[in-house]
C-alpha cells in the first residue's frame, strides 16, 4: 500500500528511483542536486537497490556514461542541474538521436556567470532544443509521479527518447512535504520492466551512432521530428493509466479557476503553487483570473495550450529566465508563436521573474494580472517587464 | 598474484603460424592507402575476435568504418561522441555487469573495447579516460596514435613529437615547429595504478596482437598505446607506412614494453639502434629540422631509452 510520508522531496525521487529498479546509475554532484544522488548512492550502499551507482567525474562522463549503459540495454537514471548540464549538453543532444531512453532529474538552477546555486529556469531552457521531452514538476508529489511516468514513457517501444524531469531547486529538492510514496507491488503494475529493442549485443552485431552524411542526415532529424511529436499521445495515455491506477490525474496543460476568465497567469514549476494563491485572492475579490500551468514543457503541447487560454483577452506569460534576444523570456517567445495563427488571440504581456531564487509573491502575480490588463487597455506593443528589480 | 598476473594465466600466445582467420572490422572501409591506424586496428580486432563490444572516439576509424547505410564493423559498435569513450565504455560495462548481477544477461565474457585517436586520448578525451581507469572499469582502452588531429586535418596535439609539421604547428622562421616533447601517455596510464599497460606497433603486429589479447584478460582497466603511422598527415609514401612503424621502434623512439601490475617489462630490446634520421628522412613533416635540431632530438631519444631500460630493469650494455 502507498504510504503518505513526511519526506524531502529529492529523496522522494530518489525513492521513485529505486522502485523504478534501475540498473545503471551514473552521476556528478552539483548543488542543489546531490540529494537526490547522495540518497540514491545511499540506497545501493545498503543493498536496498541492485544497480551499479557510478561516480563519474564530471557531468559531460555522466551523460556519456548513460548513452553507453542504456544502448546495453540497461534500465538508466542520472541528475543534474545548471553548469552540470550545461557541461554535459553536448551529449545531451546526440542521446534522444541515438533513441536512448535515458531518465535524467534537473534540479533547476540558474547558470552563471554571476555563479549562482539558486532557483531559476535557466538550465530548463538551455536545454529546451536537445529533443528530450520534458515534464515539469510543481511540488513534491509530482516530482515522484513524475520520475516513474519518465521511465514508463521514456522506454515506450512508440517512443524511445529520454526524458527529464524539470523540479525547481532548493524550493522542491530541499524541502520536505508529505508524499505518498507507491509500494513495490503499485509501481511493478504501472512500470514493466526495461525490455529494450535492440541493445549492444554480439550475437547480433549494430553499427549504432553512424556518420550522418548530408543524404542522411535530413532524415535522421526528421524522423527524430516525428518521434518527439509522436510522443505526445503516449505521454498523456502514460498519466491517465498513472491516474487510473493511483488517483492523481496529469495534463500537458494545468488549469487553475479559467472559467470565464478574462485574464490568466502563464506559470512553469513551484510558482505555480503561489499564482493558485493570487488567483483565490483575486477572484475572491471579483476580478476574472485563472492559471494556466505547463505541465509538458517537451514536445510543446500547441493544441492544448491554445484550448487552455480559449476565450481569455490578456495573458500574463512568467518567464524564469532570460533568453537575452532582446524579447524577454523563451517560454512567452514560444507562447507568442504558438498564438500566431489564431484569428483571435489574446493579448500577451511577458513577466520575467525569479531569477536565480530571486523571492516572487503573491502580490506580485497580482500585479502581474493587472499590468497586462493595463498594458491591454493602453494599446501598448506587447513586451516585457523584468520585476522586482532593485533599481 | 597482482590483478593482470591473474587474467594471465591462461594465456595463449599467438604465433606468426596460429593467428586468428576472424575479422571483425571487415575490409572495404574507407581509410587512405597506406594507413597504418586501420591496420593496427585490424590486428586489435583479429586479438581480440568476435565476443566484443567497441565503443568509439570521434576520428578517423570512426568516419571511415560507419559511413550511414554502411559499415565495416562485424562486431556490436557505438559511437557517442569525440572526448568521451571511456566514459561510453564505462557505461557499457558497468550496464553488464548490474544486468548480470541482476540475472537479466548471461555472463559470455564480453571484451569492451574503447578506441580513440592520440587527440581523443592525450588532449580532449584524458579526463573521461582518467575517470574510467580510476574507477577500475573492466575495460580495454586503445590510443590508435597517429601524432595530430588528421581527421579533421593534420592539426598539432600533445602526442605530436617535437619539430614536427603540421597545419597548426607550422616551421618557419619564428618556429621549428612543433614546440613541445610528445606527451608520455603511457606512463600516465600505468600511474593510475592499472594492471596493464603497454605499446605496441603495428609492423611488429604478433605482438601487437598478444598485447591486445592479454589486455582483454586481466581484470579491470588496460591501457594500450599504439603507434599508428599516417602517411597522409606525415607526408611519407603510403608503401612506407609499415617501414615507419618498424623504424621508430629500431631507432628508440617509440620503445615496445609493458608494465604489468605496475612492474615495466621491455617486449624488444634495440641492441644497434639506427639513428633517428633514418626515421625521420621517409617523413616530409621532418625534414625542416637542422643537424643542431635532429642532434637535441637523438640526445633526448637516448635519455629517454636509457630511463625506460632503468625502469624495466634491464643493463645498459
Amino acid at each position: 500500500m502507498a504510504k503518505r510520508v513526511g519526506i524531502e522531496v529529492s529523496l522522494a525521487v530518489s525513492e521513485a528511483v529505486k522502485l523504478a529498479n534501475v540498473d545503471v546509475v551514473a552521476a556528478y554532484p552539483i548543488t542543489p542536486q546531490t540529494h537526490i544522488v547522495e540518497h540514491l548512492s545511499e540506497l545501493v550502499a545498503d543493498g536496498h537497490l541492485d544497480a551499479e551507482f557510478i561516480p563519474v567525474e564530471s557531468e559531460h562522463s555522466a551523460m556519456s556514461t548513460c548513452c553507453g549503459s542504456s544502448a546495453a540495454g540497461a534500465r538508466t537514471y542520472t541528475a543534474t542541474s545548471s553548469q552540470g548540464q550545461a557541461l554535459m549538453l553536448e551529449i545531451c543532444y546526440i542521446a534522444p538521436a541515438l533513441r536512448l531512453p535515458i531518465v535524467m532529474s534537473v534540479a533547476n538552477r540558474s547558470l552563471s556567470g554571476p555563479i549562482s546555486i539558486w532557483n531559476d529556469h535557466s538550465d530548463m531552457m538551455m536545454s529546451r532544443d536537445t529533443g528530450w521531452i520534458q515534464t515539469v514538476a510543481e511540488n513534491g508529489q509530482e516530482a515522484f509521479d513524475l520520475t516513474l511516468h519518465a521511465f514508463k514513457v521514456a522506454e515506450d517501444s512508440r517512443v524511445l527518447l529520454p526524458m527529464i524531469v524539470n523540479l525547481d531547486g532548493f524550493t522542491l529538492t530541499h524541502v520536505i512535504e508529505p508524499i505518498e510514496i507507491l509500494d513495490q507491488e503499485e509501481v511493478d503494475r504501472y512500470l514493466p520492466p526495461y525490455k529494450p529493442q535492440m541493445r549492444l549485443d554480439p550475437e547480433n552485431p549494430l553499427t549504432i551512432g553512424p556518420v550522418g552524411m548530408p543524404e542522411v542526415y535530413t532524415e535522421a532529424k526528421k524522423a527524430q521530428d516525428e518521434a518527439i511529436k509522436g510522443a505526445k499521445p503516449v505521454i498523456i495515455e502514460a498519466w491517465k493509466e498513472f491516474g487510473d491506477l493511483f488517483g492523481r490525474y496529469y495534463k500537458p496543460v494545468e488549469t487553475y479557476r479559467t472559467e470565464g476568465a478574462e485574464t490568466l497567469l502563464v506559470t512553469m514549476g513551484s510558482l505555480g503553487e503561489t499564482a493558485m494563491t493570487a488567483v483565490d485572492q483575486m477572484r475572491a475579490h471579483g476580478k476574472n483570473v485563472g492559471l494556466v500551468r505547463i505541465r509538458l514543457f517537451r514536445p510543446f503541447p500547441f493544441e492544448e495550450f491554445l484550448q487552455a487560454v480559449k476565450g481569455a483577452k490578456q495573458i500574463a506569460v512568467m518567464d524564469r529566465a532570460l533568453a537575452l534576444n532582446g524579447y524577454g523570456g523563451p517560454l512567452a517567445t514560444e507562447i507568442k508563436a504558438a498564438l500566431y495563427d489564431e484569428p483571435n488571440r489574446p493579448y500577451i504581456w511577458n513577466y520575467v521573474a525569479g531569477l536565480a531564487g530571486r523571492d516572487v509573491t503573491v502580490e506580485n502575480f497580482t500585479e502581474m494580472a493587472d499590468g497586462v490588463e493595463a498594458a491591454a487597455a493602453d494599446g501598448l506593443r506587447s513586451g516585457y517587464t523584468i520585476i522586482n528589480v532593485r533599481e | 598474484m597482482g590483478r593482470a598476473t591473474d587474467g594471465l594465466k591462461d594465456f595463449q600466445r599467438f604465433t606468426p603460424k596460429k593467428l586468428p582467420v576472424e575479422e571483425p572490422l571487415a575490409p572495404g572501409h574507407r581509410a587512405c592507402q597506406g594507413c597504418g591506424e586501420v591496420l593496427a586496428l585490424r590486428q586489435v580486432m583479429k586479438a581480440l575476435g568476435n565476443n566484443v563490444i567497441v565503443v568509439s572516439a570521434t576520428g578517423c576509424m570512426e568516419i571511415i568504418s560507419s559511413p550511414y547505410p554502411q559499415s565495416a564493423w562485424r562486431v556490436p559498435w557505438l559511437h557517442v561522441a569525440f572526448e568521451n569513450a571511456a566514459a561510453v565504455a564505462s557505461g557499457v560495462e558497468a550496464a553488464h555487469k548490474a544486468m548480470i548481477r541482476k540475472g537479466k544477461l548471461e555472463d559470455k565474457n564480453i571484451t569492451f573495447l574503447a578506441i580513440a585517436g592520440d587527440g581523443g586520448t592525450a588532449d580532449i578525451g584524458i579526463q573521461a579516460l582518467s575517470g574510467a581507469m580510476e574507477r577500475g572499469h573492466n575495460f580495454v582502452y586503445v590510443c590508435m596514435d597517429n601524432e595530430a588531429y588528421m581527421n579533421t586535418g593534420i592539426q598539432r596535439s600533445s602526442s605530436t613529437p617535437y619539430g614536427a609539421g603540421t597545419t597548426t604547428s607550422p616551421p618557419g622562421k619564428k618556429s621549428i615547429g612543433q614546440q613541445t616533447w610528445k606527451k608520455n601517455m603511457a606512463a600516465i596510464a600505468a600511474a593510475h595504478d592499472i594492471p596493464y599497460v603497454a605499446t605496441a606497433s603495428p609492423a611488429y603486429y604478433v605482438d601487437l596482437m598478444n598485447k591486445a589479447k592479454k589486455a582483454s584478460l586481466v581484470k579491470g582497466p588496460a591501457y594500450l598505446h599504439l603507434f599508428s603511422p599516417c602517411p597522409t598527415g606525415w607526408r611519407c609514401a603510403v608503401e612506407d607506412s609499415v617501414q615507419t612503424a618498424r623504424l621508430v621502434v629500431q631507432t628508440k623512439i617509440f620503445p615496445l614494453y609493458e608494465v604489468i601490475d605496475g612492474k615495466y617489462r621491455l617486449s624488444r630490446k634495440i641492441k644497434k639502434p639506427k639513428p633517428v634520421t633514418e626515421y625521420f628522412k621517409l617523413q616530409r613533416r621532418f625534414r625542416h629540422l637542422t643537424e643542431e635540431d635532429i642532434a637535441l632530438i637523438q640526445e633526448r631519444v637516448d635519455r629517454e631509452y636509457d630511463r625506460l631500460l632503468e625502469l624495466c630493469g634491464v643493463s645498459e650494455e
